[in-house]
């Protein structure tokens, strides 16, 4: 026991080497991107809507396709079978994750100069739970929105859970979300670190 | 370094991912191609989900409408309304279409004319006559909707010899098929028609930046009977050309007091000259337009005598020869222009008709082609072939356009190539962009005047045939047979990708002073008897969908429609009020209505717009007016 937590906080000591340091400043900029680029996509294809009609969804907007038409088409669909206008009032962590990844991104520049393992585990542990918070979050929308639904409505359709990752059908309409640029750097900051790390795992403290 | 080795699961990563990336979500397909083949059939046949190549339109006739096809299927796709009201679309009802027809509920649409820039089409505008009631339209092709109407324009009656565009849209040009006494409104006795009645020529100017007519000039003819015109290019550019039946100047029994002579005098005239004229000021206001008396101001007007009662005259893509249908010759005069220049230039005349100069036939005819019985039109491949229109013998002719050899010259039964069977009894023809520098050269339609025994019995009112027909081999191949509403006269077809139509009105080029776009501009306000309602359309409800107002009111109803996706068009109709309008998405209509009845009207959308259209409706409350009782 005592040489495995010996060993542990030997290895929380190890330098992090140039190309480690390349490598977090590199994660660092994957975030920047993942703030100003679309994370995520929600595609709704019809017959009557052969061309598509696309939701573009940022860390801190939601944008229509179409010049911001879809949105107010989308929403002109849904109120048929009554589901909540969607908005981007309504989606307060639009407010927060553009600050959550702002805090990332310092603490990966710390980690830049500070330069110690401990920092990148630090990193990993914290964003891998900002991470898994965020989708648990937009899995909570998604269940939300789609069960939701005003008993009112002119169509009544059984409460469903939009899609997350995929294709599924609605009604006359295939949904399908899939995440975009922004969503993959979120996933590339991961790998970025993991291999900061795992350039850096035999260096003497 | 150790970073050497862990390069290609990187690698492996960072391709999944770009795959992943290049997903296509479900719901795109992939083009199909089509097969090709000799077949008639395949030719014509446009699969479902594809569209045709080029745009076919049809001037309307006496329904006073433009109709508009697809080429190679020949399917009617849509009804341009001009002239006439059309509750399909809600033309005539809302204030800005029943102000642009004015005080007439119906035209004669013969001649569409597309506009050009550079001597080919643009895409811009088409623009169309009304030979009864004189007037020119213009139809905006970027929405497809008749945007200005200028006439009943002054001077002039029965402007049938219309619509002929020049080069680059400067003008429209017109003539009149029907002489009247001068000025307008003046009577005289129809007896002294040769002596008191005046025939004109007009150029409608129009505006380069956005299309707006105006009468640009006139020219004071004698009372011949102006039919049908074309404009020059190339070397001919800046002139225009008409032929005219009843040189005789007779005013009754026109079927055998003009068809007297043996020729009859077309008109040559240089519109630059008299745009000119105008700019100089060498004219005199007639009916508040400048008009120009060619006796007084000669270089613009000149006659050249055509056998016999001629019909059409087309200008060649070159713009040096020019066709002149003989109608009750069986030949196809054809004039050369340099030849016509020339003549002018040497004062080669042959005497005057009241002080304007008559060119000699012979020094301006380059040769008679003997086509057949009835020639008509001419329309050209761009390959040096005519193809005129014989309406007697019933088919299309084809023959070479000069130069021709001396073996061709001495016999020019030689030169007419081949003919081909219509049914039944041909007016006009048309092949794509024959009136500009570079036709297509590829189809041909026929539009027939008696389509008996063709179609399916629908009784004794008949409509009119249709026929397209392959121009690109050396025989000329019958393709396809389509019916259409009456009457189709002159037509114009264009490449489909030169047009650029938008289906949506986007909400911020909307100028209307009164469209609406939030509910909370919405509503019914009062002013005295004047009750103005400002209304949304949307799907699936008015907002509001309630007005109140009271006998004796004028009611004012705004409404638009908000969506901005296509085909989301709603309609507007109230009960037994007489009022249908349809409003296109992004666009707002006016109604205005003289309240005389009580009573509760509802009011519905008409135009298919959703799942839950049945359900959009609303109710106009109207009470008797004050003091009288509630029932009657």
């Amino acid at each position: 026991m005592h040489e495995f937590l010996r060993r542990e906080i030997f290895f929380l000591r190890r330098p992090l080497n140039i190309w480690s340091r390349l490598l977090l400043l590199l994660a660092a900029g994957a975030l920047v991107a993942a703030i100003f680029l679309p994370l995520w996509k929600i595609h709704l294809v019809a017959p009557q809507y052969a061309e598509g009609l696309s939701l573009d969804i940022y860390s801190h907007k939601l944008v229509g396709g179409n010049n911001g038409q879809d949105l107010h088409e989308i929403n002109g669909l849904n109120h048929y079978i009554g589901m909540k206008t969607l908005s981007e009032a309504d989606f307060v962590e639009m407010k927060w994750i553009p600050f959550a990844l702002g805090v990332f991104i310092l603490l990966t520049l710390r980690a830049v100069v500070f330069g110690r393992m401990a920092n990148i585990i630090d990193l990993g542990v914290l964003f891998l739970y900002f991470t898994a918070f965020s989708l648990g979050n937009f899995y909570y929308r998604l269940y939300s929105y789609g069960h939701h639904l005003d008993p009112r409505a002119p169509m009544t359709i059984e409460p469903f859970t939009p899609v997350m990752i995929g294709s599924q059908k609605i009604a006359n309409f295939i949904q399908t979300s899939l995440p975009q640029i922004g969503g993959y750097m979120l996933g590339i900051y991961i790998v970025l670190l993991f291999a900061a790390l795992w350039l850096s795992r035999k260096e003497m403290p | 370094m150790n970073t050497h080795k862990r390069i290609p699961s990187f690698a492996i990563g960072a391709l999944a991912l770009a795959v992943l990336a290049g997903c296509n979500p479900p719901g795109q397909k992939a083009s199909s191609s089509k097969g090709s083949s000799d077949n008639a059939a395949s030719r014509t046949f446009v699969p479902p989900g594809e569209k045709d190549k080029y745009y076919l339109f049809y001037s309307g006739g006496h329904s006073g409408q433009v109709y508009v096809a697809g080429i190679p299927s020949m399917r009617h796709i849509s009804t341009i309304p001009v002239f006439a009201p059309y509750p399909a679309t809600g033309y005539g009802f809302d204030e800005e279409t029943k102000e642009m027809l004015g005080e007439y509920t119906w035209g004669d649409v013969h001649h569409p004319g597309l506009s050009k820039t550079g001597g080919v089409y643009d895409g811009k505008y088409l623009f169309v006559n009304d030979a009864a009631n004189n007037r020119v339209a213009r139809i905006d092709l970027r929405d497809f909707k008749t945007r200005q109407i200028i006439g009943p324009i002054p001077n002039s009656s029965g402007n049938h010899g219309s619509s002929f565009v020049t080069d680059n849209t400067e003008y429209v040009l017109v003539a009149t098929r029907f002489s009247v006494p001068l000025p307008k409104g003046r009577y005289a006795d129809p007896k002294d028609y040769a002596k008191e009645f005046n025939g004109m020529v007009s150029g409608i100017k129009v505006a380069p930046k956005d299309g707006t007519m105006s009468i640009g000039w006139q020219i004071l003819t004698p009372p011949f009977d102006w039919d049908l015109g074309s404009t020059g290019k190339g070397p001919s550019e800046g002139w225009a050309f008409w032929t005219s039946y009843n040189t005789e100047m007779a005013h009754e029994t026109l079927e055998a007091t003009a068809t007297q002579a043996e020729r009859d005098l077309g008109a040559v005239v240089n519109w630059r000259a008299a745009e000119q004229a105008v700019k100089d000021g060498r004219v005199e206001m007639i009916g508040g337009v400048p008009m120009i008396d060619p006796a007084k101001t000669p270089g613009i007007l000149y006659f050249l005598p055509i056998p016999k009662s001629p019909h059409g005259i087309d200008t060649d893509p070159s713009g040096r020869w020019i066709a002149a249908g003989g109608k009750l010759q069986p030949v196809v005069s054809v004039f050369d222009f340099h030849k016509i220049k020339a003549a002018i230039d040497n004062k080669d005349f042959d005497g005057d008709f009241r002080g304007v100069p008559i060119i000699r036939y012979e020094s301006a005819l380059e040769g008679s082609v003997p086509v057949g019985l009835g020639p008509l039109h001419t329309q050209f491949d761009g390959r040096g072939n005519g193809y005129t229109s014989l309406f007697i013998e019933s088919v299309v002719a084809k023959w070479k356009l000069p130069p021709w050899s001396d073996e061709e010259k001495a016999d020019l039964n030689k030169v007419v190539l081949d003919k081909i069977d219509v049914h039944y009894n041909i007016g006009h023809l048309v092949t794509g962009a024959s009136d500009t520098t570079k036709p297509y050269g590829d189809y041909l339609v026929a539009m027939n005047k008696l389509s008996k025994g063709r179609h399916l019995s629908v009784g004794p009112s008949q409509p009119e045939s249709s026929q397209l027909i392959d121009i690109t081999g050396e025989k000329m191949t019958m393709l396809y047979e389509a019916f259409t509403e009456p009457e189709p006269h002159f037509a114009q077809i264009i490449r489909a990708d030169t047009v650029n139509a938008i289906e949506v009105y986007p909400r911020d080029e909307s100028k209307h002073p009164h469209a609406v776009w939030d509910a909370k501009e919405t509503g019914v306000v009062r002013e005295g008897n004047r009750v103005e309602a400002k209304v949304i359309a949307i799907r699936s409800r008015f907002i509001p969908d309630r007005i109140d107002a009271q006998v004796g009111d004028e009611l004012v109803i705004h409404v638009t429609n908000i969506e901005q996706t296509t085909d989301m068009i709603h309609g507007l109709g109230i009960a037994e009020q007489n009022v249908n309008v349809v409003i296109d998405p992004g666009e707002t209509k006016t109604i205005r209505l003289k309240l005389t009845k009580p009573g509760v009207f509802p009011f519905y959308c008409t135009n298919f717009c959703s799942a839950l259209h049945q359900e959009m409706q609303g109710y106009l409350a109207v009470k008797p007016a004050e003091g009288l009782a509630a029932n009657p």
